[in-house]
């Protein structure tokens, strides 16, 4: 069994607890000058998404989690469950809602995504930071009209809807960043 | 890597630092302490067990026979030395060292001020902590408030209460504590997670007459509780230095420091040999004093505005 000390935690380490996979997202040093040592942990569990704060005694060890980040493609779904493939070894696993998060916002058919696996199960999936998305549905741009901040809303090809600037027509491919669900630019 | 050749903190705040590090000399200075210099190496060491010295080997003439060494992790006792052999008060900026210790507060090697006012207790050297803080970050209120008041809004009693009913204060309040805390540990964890972040936001707070588990070496008063005449001053939720009217009894300072050794034997922990020379200092008369050991990185931070200690270090841990 792996383990980790507390001396090697950092944001991004993926953790056992209570039989849940964790992944750290801030570690926080905390020590009385003459006092016992801790480190301040926000961890997020990794099958539901919840965030917890959890303290532990410096130089205590942890049991790792056995979690692997690979490069999936994805391929279809059925409405309930996301399937995927190894490209290499042709494996296939099943990704459900709440591993997807917001990712199935933005994936289309035979993109390549960060999946990280649990003992072969994926907990999360995470869309390429930037996707390119053709424009389904936008009304056209008023000139001059500012009340919207210069901006309106644009369905793109996988049902997501982004703010986009007045000019853009239906038809054309956007960028779009995945993390922050921004418009970035149009693609010529 | 390429990159971590250059300083963590900007140059225009390591200007600022050589200021407030002139200000800091011109505060002894005007006030006609002493300034002393103790070295950095010791053949013993504090064998607190919460402090962790840096070891390192010394190969050459002169030195103990094993070799073995100690950084300092504070100048303590080769002050107290020079306040037995009748130096008056004294005051120094040395650069000390723990193992084990980094974070957004800590480096494992920082810049610590110190100070001994003979004849003074804690009480005076309180208020003197507070206008040499307030010389360097500027004017601020001081309140003071004893260990014990500070537990209370959590149903605690800090002096009496045992491990179980700390334990269900922290669960309580949302903690979950690591298993098999004992008292003091619980209430470190209670502290360093409630109490200690909510000092210092309106001003200097002080708190002083801590429990005698942690009278470390300040003396202790007896009376119902007994309380250590200690006390520690916060600025921003952050400790900024902790003092004592310091331990004079060489007997006592022994008891204390033998079963420091026992809990560092019984946890597996390394344990270094007892600074007979302090203790042969102590008997042969450390004057009435007391004396306090602050932070200048932190102190820097809050003049500065930092939030991170490497804002205000030339060259943190991972740049050394």
């Amino acid at each position: 069994m792996a383990t980790y000390t507390t001396n090697q935690f950092k944001g991004g380490l993926k953790l056992m607890l209570d039989g849940d996979p964790y992944s750290i997202v801030e570690n926080e040093f905390v020590k009385p000058g003459k006092g016992q040592a801790f480190n301040r942990v926000k961890l997020r569990n990794l099958k539901t998404g919840k965030v917890l704060d959890r303290t532990f005694k410096s130089g205590e060890s942890v049991e790792a989690a056995d979690v692997l980040d690979t490069e999936l493609q994805y391929l279809y779904n059925d409405g309930e469950f996301w399937y995927f493939m190894d490209p290499e070894t042709f494996d296939q696993v099943a990704a459900n809602k709440a591993a997807m998060g917001d990712a199935g916002k933005w994936i289309k058919e035979q993109d390549i995504c960060n999946v990280t696996l649990w003992n072969g199960e994926p907990l999360q999936v995470d869309a390429p930071a930037f996707v390119e998305l053709k424009v389904t549905q936008t009304d056209p741009g008023v000139r001059g009209d500012t009340s919207s901040g210069g901006s309106k809303p644009a369905t793109v090809e996988t049902g997501a809807v982004v703010r986009v600037p007045l000019f853009i027509e239906e038809g054309e491919v956007l960028k779009i960043d995945t993390r922050s669900a921004e418009y970035v630019g149009r693609i010529k | 890597m390429t990159d971590s050749w250059r300083p963590a903190a900007t140059l225009e705040t390591l200007r600022a630092r050589a200021e407030l590090l002139a200000s800091v000399r011109a505060f002894f200075r005007e006030r006609g302490l002493l300034e002393v210099e103790t070295p950095t190496l010791s053949a013993a060491a504090v064998v607190d067990p919460h402090v962790e010295s840096l070891e390192t080997a010394y190969q050459g003439p002169g030195g103990p026979l094993c070799g073995q060494l100690y950084l300092q992790t504070s100048p303590e006792f080769p002050m107290k030395r020079l306040l037995a052999a009748g130096a008056g008060s004294i005051w120094q900026i040395a650069r000390v060292f723990r193992n084990g210790e980094r974070g957004a507060r800590h480096n494992p090697e920082f810049t610590m001020l110190e100070w001994y006012r003979c004849g003074w207790d804690h009480r005076d050297l309180m208020a003197e902590v507070a206008a040499l803080v307030a010389s360097v970050i500027g004017p601020r209120q001081s309140r003071y408030h004893t260990y014990a008041s500070l537990f209370t809004p959590y149903g605690i009693d800090a002096h009496a209460d045992a491990a179980a009913k700390l334990e269900d204060a922290a669960c309580r309040i949302g903690l979950v504590p690591p298993a098999a805390l004992s008292r003091a540990a619980l209430l470190d964890l209670l502290w360093g997670h409630r109490i200690a972040p909510e000092l210092g936001r309106q001003g200097i707070d002080f708190v002083y007459d801590f429990p005698v588990e942690q009278a470390a070496l300040a003396r202790v008063r007896q009376g119902d509780p007994p309380v250590a005449e200690r006390f520690e001053c916060y600025v921003d939720g952050m400790e900024i230095a902790n003092g004592f009217h310091e331990l004079v009894d060489a007997d006592e300072q022994r008891r204390r420091f033998l079963a420091d050794q026992a809990t560092r034997r019984s946890c597996g922990q390394h344990v270094p040999p007892l600074d007979e020379r302090l203790l042969a200092a102590l008997r042969a008369g450390l004057p009435q004093c007391a004396g306090v050991a602050l932070g200048l990185d932190r102190l820097f931070m809050v003049a500065l505005g930092a939030r991170h200690i490497d804002e205000v270090l030339a060259f943190p841990l991972e740049r050394v």
